[in-house]
C-alpha cells in the first residue's frame, strides 16, 4: 500500500484536485510512553509533510541529544518547556495533507491529570487514535482515552496497538489486546472502532502495511485516516442556525449572520425564532459570492426573512417544523476544567451556548464518573480534570438539542464570572421540564440559593425569634383551606410572629396572571407558588399556602423545596359532597353545568394524601377547633 | 459541490468567517492587523467576505518598519481601499524619534524586534481590546499551541500556561479592563491551504509574490533583496541579480527570497506543493535559536 503524498515532481501534481479535498479533525490519546509523539511524526515523515529545514532541525536535535536516530517524537514537541521535561502539556496542533485530505491534528496528552486537555481536543475531532502499548496491553488509561472519546462522541476510533516490534509481531499479543478491548468498548458508544496493530518507530501499518505482520490484512492507519466515513456523521435533518452577529448597512437590509450548525435551509421556508418563537419565512441566504438557493450544514451564510422581528446575536433560527426543547432546566455530563476552583453549587456562572450567553447555576450534582472505570461515585463538587452528572438551571430558556443528536446545539461552557475563566465543558444529557423532576430533587443542596445571601435564614430566626416554616393546606374546594389559613396567620400574627400567607387571589392575579387551568398550567401555577414560598421561609416567614393542589406528584415536588422538618403538608378534609352543599363561590354549580372545565371533584381528579403531616376533618371538627390543632402542631416546631 | 459536504478550503473559510464574526460580536473595539503579506491579506479578505454587504466593523493596522517593500506599501492602500476597510498606520521610525525604542546597528540590524513596541502602543493608543492576525499554527513550533482567541495580559504578553481551553467552537472573550486578546481566524490553514485559497477566489496579491528580477545578497543561506542603506553586503557578500520570489512578505532586512520561475498563481501553488523547505526556513528572525519565536510571542510579538 504504498503512496506518495506530496508529489515529487510538478508532474506529479493534479492541481484542481484540491478542489475536492475533504478535511478530517481527529485526536490523538495516549501517553509519551506510547509512541504518540513518534506515530504522528511518522505520519507527518511517511506523508512528506515534514519540509527539509525541519528534517535537518530533527537531525541536529537529535544529534545534540546523544541519539543515533533521528527522533521523530522531537517533531510535535512544541514549547521550550516541554522540550526540557519531555512532555506534552497542552494540545497542538499539526497539520498533513494527502491528495484525499487535509488532516488537522489535535495532538493532546494523555495522563489523567491532562483529561482537560484531551476533551478539548476531542471537542471537534472526527476521529480518534487511541494508544495502546502492546508490551503492557490495556492500561487504565487506554480505557479512560475510550470513555472521553465516548463522551465526546467522538463518531469513529482507531485502536494502534503500537511497539509490535518489541513483542516480536506476535499475533497472540494483539489478538490478546484486541479481545480485552473490545469487551470493554461495547459499554461505550463508539459505533466505529478499528483495530491495528502498528510499530510507529518502524512504520509497519502507519502508512505503508510493511513485511512484518503478514497475518494482518487490515487497513494502515493512513488508509483509515483517508477513509473513514466523515460525511455520514453530519446532522443535515435539524437545521439550527444560532446568529453571531447582526449585519445592518442601511435601512433596507437586516441580516442575520452566522454559521450553521446543522441541517439544510432554502429561500421561501418558514421559520421560527427562539427563544421568542416567533415567525417568518427566509427571504435570502446572502453570500459575498452571491445569493444562494440552499445553504447547508458548516456554511458561514447571512440570511434575511420576510418579516421585521426583533432578533439579535445569541438567538437561534430553526425550521418551524423542527424545533428543539427551549428551556431553563437540563441534565448534562460536566468535565471540570479549573485548578484554582472547584464546581460551586452556590456561583451563579455564565453559561455560553453557541452564540447564547446566560446566568446559570449547577443545581445537583448526581454523581462523579470514574473515568477509569465508568463507576458513578458519590461527590459533593467536581475538581479539575473530574467529569459528572449535573443538573443545570439557567436564568434565561435555551434551545437545546441532546449532543449525541448535536454536538454544536448540544454543547456548552461554564465561565466564573469573578475570574472569567473558561472552568467547565458540557454535553446536553436531556432537557427538562421546567418544573424539575422530583427524583432529581432528591438530592437538592438545602444552601442552593440564586444569591449567596449574607444574612442568612438562621440569623433571620435568631433575631425575630422563631424559625421559619410553611404551612401547606390542601382540600377540595370549598373544604376551608382558606378559611383556617386565615384565621391561623390573624391569630400568628398578633403573637408578633412573622407570618404570610398565600392563596388562589393573591397570586393568579399578578405571578401567575398568564396560567389556564390546563394540567400542565396548574402544576406551573403550583411550582411557581411553591419557590415563592421557599423564598418567604428563607427571609424568615411563617408561609401559609392554601390550594387545592390536587396531584401528590406536585405536593411532593414543594415538599422538596424545603429543608426536612420545615414543611407540613396538612389535609383539610371535607368530602366531596359536603363541600358541594357548602360551594361558598358558586363553583360547583358552575363546574356541575359544564361551565368550568377541569374542576378539581368534577371534571378532575383529587389525590388524597396519603400520609399527610397534619389532618384538619372539617366534618366533625368546628373551624375553632381545625385552627387550634393546626397552631398547636406548628407552634411545637417553630 | 453536491452531497452537502463543503472542500477543506470552504470548511476554513466558513471557520475563519466564523471566528471574525465572533470577535467583532464579542469585543468592543476590536481591530485587524494588516501586514501586506499575503496571510493578512486573505485575512482582511475574508473579513470583507464576513460582513457583506455591511462594511468591515473595524479598522486595519499597520505597523511599518519603514523597511517595507516599495510595493507592499502601494499595494496595501489599493487593495483597502478596494475592499473599503479603513487603515491606521502606525511606523517603527517613530518609535525610535519618540525614543521608544533604540535602532539595531551593524549591516544585518533588522527593525523586526522593534515592530512589538510599536504595535503594543497603537493598541494602548486606541484602547483596542482584540487584535486579530494572520498567524497560522503550521508556521512554527511555538503556535502550533496557539488558541484561536490567545488571552494577553496588560503587558501584552502571552502566557502559555495560562490559556484557556477552547471547545467546540465556543470562543469565551470575556476580559477585565486592561487585558487584551489576540485573535486567529486562520489559524488552522497551511502555507498550501493559503495559495491555494488565493487561486480559487482570484485575491489580488502584490507582485512580489511573482517571479521578477532583483538584486540580491546571500547571506547566511538566506537570499535577501538588496535595499540601499537597509541591507548593503558586509565582506564576502556581492550583490547579484536573481530571478526571485517572496514566499512570505515582511521587513526587508528578514525577508527571504526563493529562487522560482512563478509567474502566476498556478505556477505558485504547484511550487509550493512540491516543496521541501518551510516557508519561514526563509526567514532569518527565526534562525537566531531554536526557541527565537516563543521568547518573540511572550514579549506580544505575533
Amino acid at each position: 500500500m504504498r503512496r506518495t503524498t506530496t508529489p515529487d515532481s510538478i508532474a506529479e501534481f493534479n492541481e484542481e484536485a484540491y478542489l475536492t479535498m475533504e478535511l478530517l479533525r481527529f485526536t490523538t490519546a495516549g501517553s509519551v510512553d506510547d509512541g504518540k509523539s513518534t506515530l504522528i511524526g511518522r505520519l507527518l515523515y511517511d506523508s512528506k509533510a515534514i519540509f527539509q529545514d525541519q528534517m535537518d532541525q530533527l537531525e541536529q536535535a537529535s544529534t545534540l541529544r546523544g541519539e543515533k536516530e533521528v527522533n521523530l517524537a522531537l517533531l510535535t514537541d512544541g514549547l521550550r518547556a516541554e522540550r526540557e521535561q519531555g512532555i506534552t502539556i497542552d494540545v497542538a496542533y499539526r497539520y498533513f495533507s494527502t491528495p484525499k485530505r487535509k488532516f488537522i491534528i489535535a495532538d493532546t496528552p494523555g495522563h489523567e491529570q491532562y483529561t482537560r486537555n484531551m476533551v478539548t481536543g476531542a471537542s471537534t475531532a472526527d476521529l480518534a487514535i487511541i494508544l495502546i502499548d502492546a508490551r503492557l496491553g490495556v492500561l487504565p488509561q487506554s480505557r479512560r482515552h475510550g470513555i472521553i472519546a465516548s463522551l465526546l462522541g467522538i463518531p469513529h476510533v482507531i485502536v494502534a496497538v503500537n511497539k509490535m516490534d518489541l513483542v516480536d509481531y506476535s499475533k497472540e499479543t494483539y489478538d490478546a489486546i484486541v479481545r480485552e478491548y473490545k469487551a470493554f468498548s461495547q459499554k461505550l458508544n463508539i459505533h466505529d472502532i478499528t483495530f491495528i496493530p502498528i510499530s510507529a518507530l518502524a512504520g509497519d501499518n502507519v502508512v505503508q502495511s510493511g513485511e512484518n505482520m503478514p497475518w494482518y490484512d487490515g487497513p494502515t492507519v493512513m488508509y483509515q485516516l483517508e477513509h473513514a466515513s466523515i460525511a455520514a456523521d453530519r446532522n443535515l435533518v435539524d437545521f439550527r442556525f444560532p446568529v453571531q452577529y447582526v449585519i445592518r448597512p442601511h435601512l433596507d437590509f437586516r441580516g442575520f449572520a452566522g454559521r450553521i450548525a446543522s441541517g439544510t435551509i432554502q429561500t421561501g421556508e418558514p421559520v421560527t425564532v427562539l427563544p421568542s418563537h416567533k415567525t417568518s419565512r427566509i427571504k435570502e441566504i446572502v453570500t459575498f459570492n452571491g445569493n444562494r438557493e440552499e445553504a447547508f450544514q458548516g456554511e458561514s451564510v447571512t440570511l434575511t426573512l420576510e418579516d421585521e422581528i426583533d432578533i439579535s446575536r445569541g438567538d437561534m433560527i430553526v425550521r418551524s417544523k423542527n424545533i428543539p426543547e427551549v428551556t431553563t432546566r437540563f441534565q448534562a455530563t460536566l468535565c471540570w476544567m479549573d485548578d484554582d476552583r472547584s464546581l460551586s453549587r452556590e456561583t451563579a456562572y455564565l453559561l455560553q451556548c453557541g452564540t447564547r450567553l446566560v446566568k446559570a447555576f449547577v443545581r445537583n450534582l448526581d454523581y462523579r464518573l470514574d473515568i477509569n472505570t465508568l463507576h458513578r461515585q458519590e461527590a459533593a463538587t467536581l475538581h479539575l480534570n473530574e467529569i459528572g452528572r449535573v443538573e443545570i438551571e439557567s436564568a434565561m430558556p435555551l434551545p437545546l438539542d441532546p449532543y449525541v443528536h448535536n454536538r454544536e446545539t448540544g454543547s456548552f461552557i461554564l465561565i466564573d464570572p469573578a475570574s472569567n475563566q473558561t472552568v467547565a465543558g458540557g454535553m446536553v444529557r436531556k432537557t427538562l421540564k421546567n418544573a424539575p423532576a422530583p427524583e432529581l430533587l432528591s438530592h437538592s443542596s438545602n444552601n442552593v440559593r440564586w444569591e449567596k445571601l449574607n444574612v442568612t435564614r438562621e440569623h433571620r430566626e435568631a433575631r425575630q425569634g422563631h424559625r421559619a416554616h410553611c404551612l401547606w393546606f390542601t382540600g377540595l374546594s370549598g373544604s376551608g383551606k382558606s378559611t383556617i389559613a386565615k384565621a391561623v396567620e390573624k391569630l400568628l400574627f398578633e403573637e408578633d410572629k412573622r407570618v404570610y400567607m398565600l392563596d388562589g387571589d393573591n397570586v393568579r392575579h399578578g405571578l401567575n396572571g398568564d396560567l389556564g387551568f390546563s394540567a400542565d398550567d396548574r402544576i406551573e401555577n403550583i411550582r411557581r407558588i411553591g419557590e415563592v414560598a421557599r423564598l418567604l421561609y428563607d427571609s424568615g416567614c411563617i408561609v401559609l399556602c392554601a390550594f387545592i393542589s390536587p396531584m401528590k406528584a406536585t405536593r411532593r415536588l414543594v415538599k422538596e423545596l424545603f429543608p426536612a422538618g420545615s414543611f407540613t403538608e396538612v389535609y383539610v378534609k371535607a368530602d366531596l359532597e359536603t363541600c358541594k352543599s357548602r360551594d361558598p363561590k358558586g363553583l360547583y354549580t358552575k363546574a356541575m353545568a359544564g361551565e368550568i372545565p377541569d374542576f378539581t371533584g368534577i371534571s378532575s381528579p383529587y389525590e388524597e394524601p396519603d400520609s399527610a403531616d397534619l389532618v384538619l376533618d372539617t366534618q366533625t371538627g368546628s373551624e375553632l377547633e381545625c385552627v387550634e390543632k393546626a397552631v398547636a402542631y406548628l407552634k411545637a416546631l417553630l | 459541490m453536491n452531497n452537502y459536504t463543503l472542500n477543506h478550503l470552504r470548511q476554513l473559510e466558513s471557520e475563519a468567517i466564523y471566528v471574525i464574526r465572533e470577535v467583532a460580536a464579542q469585543f468592543e473595539k476590536p481591530v485587524m492587523l494588516f501586514s501586506g503579506g499575503k496571510d493578512s491579506i486573505c485575512m482582511a479578505w475574508l473579513a470583507r467576505k464576513a460582513f457583506h454587504p455591511g462594511k468591515i466593523p473595524f479598522p486595519m493596522l499597520h505597523v511599518d518598519t519603514g523597511h517595507n517593500f516599495e510595493e507592499t506599501i502601494a499595494f496595501r492602500d489599493r487593495f483597502l481601499d478596494e475592499i473599503g476597510a479603513g487603515l491606521i498606520a502606525r511606523t517603527v521610525q517613530e518609535s525610535i524619534d519618540r525614543g521608544r525604542v533604540t535602532e539595531e546597528t551593524g549591516p544585518k540590524a533588522s527593525r523586526n524586534s522593534l515592530q512589538t513596541v510599536t504595535l503594543l502602543d497603537a493598541l494602548r493608543e486606541f484602547k483596542f481590546t482584540c487584535a486579530m492576525g494572520g498567524a497560522r499554527r503550521d508556521e512554527e513550533k511555538a503556535r502550533a499551541k496557539e488558541r484561536f482567541l490567545s488571552f494577553r495580559d496588560s503587558f501584552g504578553q502571552w502566557d502559555p500556561k495560562n490559556q484557556r481551553p477552547e471547545l467546540w467552537n465556543i470562543f469565551n472573550a470575556r476580559h477585565k479592563m486592561d487585558e487584551h486578546f489576540r485573535a486567529f481566524p486562520i489559524s488552522n490553514w497551511t502555507e498550501l491551504d493559503v495559495w491555494q485559497y488565493v487561486a480559487m477566489e482570484a485575491v489580488p496579491l502584490p507582485s512580489l509574490y511573482f517571479s521578477h528580477e532583483r538584486q540580491t545578497i546571500l547571506r547566511d543561506g538566506v537570499i535577501l533583496a538588496y535595499a540601499t542603506g537597509i541591507t548593503e553586503p558586509v565582506a564576502g557578500e556581492t550583490v547579484e541579480t536573481r530571478r526571485v520570489r517572496c514566499r512570505t512578505i515582511g521587513d526587508i532586512t528578514c525577508t527571504g527570497l526563493t529562487e522560482s520561475t512563478a509567474e502566476t498563481i498556478r505556477d505558485i501553488v504547484n511550487e509550493v506543493a512540491c516543496t521541501r523547505t518551510t516557508e519561514r526556513g526563509g526567514r532569518a528572525d527565526d534562525k537566531r535559536s531554536e526557541a527565537a519565536m516563543e521568547d518573540r510571542k511572550k514579549q506580544g510579538y505575533f
